[in-house]
């Protein structure tokens, strides 16, 4: 009985406008609502079906939020409550391990911003100009240019690590920040010039062209027409690549250890070999996420278009 | 005639200043790229040379000596290690579920986001919230607070289904591997779809409302086929960051129980930082890179078309 029940509500939700749907499904549904007033029912109807696909979807929402709540909440408790059976709901909220994460990530943040903005500055510099060339006064080969960053993308740069480590070895870029910052940048570079390449595609042609019979050449051109009207692009291309290069760890493990080891080497630091540590590891865990986490929330209408590459407005 | 002559005598003289013209114009068009270019060529194919270089030499980090040419034997020990093709094998069935498990749960958290109910910009915002994560965090708390078989909050959720202190990690550690990057990937997919849903045109669904089709048919008739290129795109994103997972695997069961989560990534990590083996890495790498170029082929032809269908869009 249940079951049919809750598929007809489902059913009957999109079908109402219909008007054969409608007097289909009018004669039995009647019954049961012949009490209420004429109109009445169906819209009853109609209103609690929708209000129970926005409670289900609340449910599923905040079940698949869990994880993250229950890290921020385990980051709070006293290193005691952390690890009980049944697990502790209830206790007095600390802030003792927020204190020792802070004593202790200071120069893990700082490599951990220096490669963030360093390589997105570096990809913005070098995405501008060549999304320019690929979009605007396209280069002959513009499509099997954008094929060839996108081709890199796909290349699997664990598949190199050893050698990469040889490299930066013999450079001696191991265990610098700058070795991060080159190998971020190439990470982001093909994802940028798709993104960047999106908006200059939407510049009005009027725009270009009246800066073109005013004479501005092609720097002006740049920095004077495109850049203001594609800055909200930027920013969101910027944003896209700051959640890349923060939240990457493989490099950073290979080839730094302690010169420019970053937050998420901080995070496996936080886990001891014996001992109690659940707090102290949710509570460097939720530092090490929150900026990437407010960053994400607030840029949320452009994550869609940066994560497509600009395949999706 | 007369026509044919002037045009062929006056082409030398016309043709020759444009030509210079157009060389000059196509290298100002061609410098603002280059330095883009050749960064991304110095910085991304130099590493595979020299990959490619060391898989025909003998060369460890822990020996002294140095990179000593060796023929094709790496790649022989490659091709029997049963490790290699274990990882491989591993590396597919991780990708294809996580992706397909992503994309099933990203359409059906679309569709629930596409009809408007009170808070709904919150709830999307908790759902996108996993992918923001930084992997290293997710897979540590996961690992933890999660699912630990004494205290893991997961555990405690599934008493009622007769769940008691289950050691996810030692027992079901790939599936738990694999349950976290769905986690972790289906806000991506969500994202993705559901952008796609709400480009459909409006009167197209009114149409088929009015036409009397059901929900079940216009989702098949309509919401499908104007998603496929949008869940085409998903997919393939998908796979491209997928396939090189590693921080779950490192940070949640470091391969194990046995090699039982070992990923190609983190069997080619392994090679290098546990067996020093530069030489048996690189072949392995060779081998990825190729296996990785042909999929590849068959994706950027997939891309191709799917971002044809979006620039013909719009």
């Amino acid at each position: 009985m249940t079951e049919p029940k809750g598929r007809g509500a489902a059913w009957t939700d999109e079908r109402g406008t219909s008007e054969e749907g409608r007097r289909r499904l009018k004669a039995p549904r009647r019954r049961e609502g012949s009490r209420a007033r004429e109109p009445g029912p169906r819209k009853l109807r109609d209103m609690s079906v929708k209000a129970g696909w926005g409670i289900f979807t609340w449910v599923v929402g905040i079940a698949f939020f869990l994880p993250v709540l229950w890290m921020v909440i385990t980051a709070f408790k006293p290193e005691s409550a952390a690890e009980t059976w049944p697990p502790r709901f209830v206790f007095s909220p600390t802030l003792a391990e927020f204190r020792l994460v802070f004593s202790g990530w200071g120069p893990y943040v700082t490599h951990s911003a220096i490669a963030t903005v360093g390589s997105t500055v570096l990809v913005l510099l070098l995405g501008v100009p060549a999304s320019y060339a690929l979009s605007v006064r396209p280069v002959k080969h513009w499509r099997d240019g954008l094929f060839f960053f996108i081709s890199t993308k796909m290349l699997p740069i664990v598949a190199a690590i050893g050698p990469l480590y040889v490299i930066a070895l013999k450079t001696h870029l191991l265990d610098s920040i700058w070795i991060l910052i080159i190998l971020y940048t190439a990470m982001n570079l093909p994802l940028a010039i798709w993104m960047i390449r999106s908006f200059m595609l939407e510049v009005p042609s009027e725009l270009l062209e009246a800066a073109r019979l005013d004479g501005a050449g092609r720097i002006r051109e740049i920095t004077g027409v495109i850049m203001p009207v594609i800055s909200p692009g930027l920013v969101s291309t910027a944003l896209i690549c700051v959640i890349f290069a923060w939240n990457e760890l493989f490099l950073a493990l290979n080839l730094t250890i302690t010169n420019a080891a970053t937050l998420p080497m901080f995070l496996i630091s936080s886990v001891p070999q014996e001992g109690l540590y659940i707090a102290h590891l949710s509570a460097a865990a939720t530092v090490a996420s929150v900026p990437v986490i407010a960053v994400g929330w607030i840029a949320q209408r452009s994550l869609v278009r940066g994560l497509s590459m600009g395949a999706i407005k | 005639m007369a026509v044919v002559e002037t045009g062929a005598a006056a082409a030398p003289t016309v043709g020759v200043q444009p030509r210079r013209a157009s060389r000059r114009e196509g290298w100002q068009r061609r410098l603002p790229l280059l330095p883009a270019l050749i960064y991304t060529i110095v910085v991304t194919q130099i590493p595979f040379l020299v990959t490619l270089w060391y898989s025909f030499q003998d060369y460890f980090f822990d020996v002294p000596a140095p990179a000593r040419f060796d023929g094709l034997s790496n790649y022989k020990t490659v091709f029997t290690d049963p490790a290699f093709r274990g990882s491989l094998v591993r590396s597919v069935i991780m990708t294809v579920t996580a992706v397909i498990v992503a994309m099933i749960l990203g359409v059906a958290f679309a569709l629930l986001l596409d009809r408007k109910f009170p808070g709904r910009s919150i709830v999307r915002t908790l759902i996108i919230t996993p992918f923001l994560v930084m992997p290293a965090a997710a897979a540590l708390v996961w690992a933890g607070p999660m699912l630990d078989p004494n205290f893991g909050l997961l555990n405690y959720l599934l008493q009622p289904f007769g769940v008691h202190h289950v050691a996810w990690l030692s027992t079901h550690a790939l599936g738990s591997v694999i349950v976290v990057m769905i986690w972790q990937w289906t806000p991506f997919m969500t994202l993705i779809v559901l952008a796609g849903l709400q480009g459909q045109p409006a009167d197209t669904l009114e149409a088929a409302k009015v036409d009397g089709a059901g929900a079940f048919a216009t989702f098949r008739e309509l919401t499908m086929p104007h998603l496929r290129p949008y869940i085409e795109l998903g997919i393939l994103l998908g796979s491209i960051y997928l396939v090189n997972v590693f921080d779950q695997v490192r940070l949640m069961t470091n391969g194990g129980p046995g090699t039982s989560t070992t990923n190609l990534p983190f069997y080619l990590y392994e090679q290098v930082n546990d067996a020093f083996d530069v030489g048996g890495a690189a072949a392995a790498g060779v081998i990825t890179v190729i296996l990785t170029i042909i999929v590849a082929t068959f994706a950027l032809r997939m891309f191709a078309r799917v971002f044809q269908f979006e620039e013909a869009g719009s």
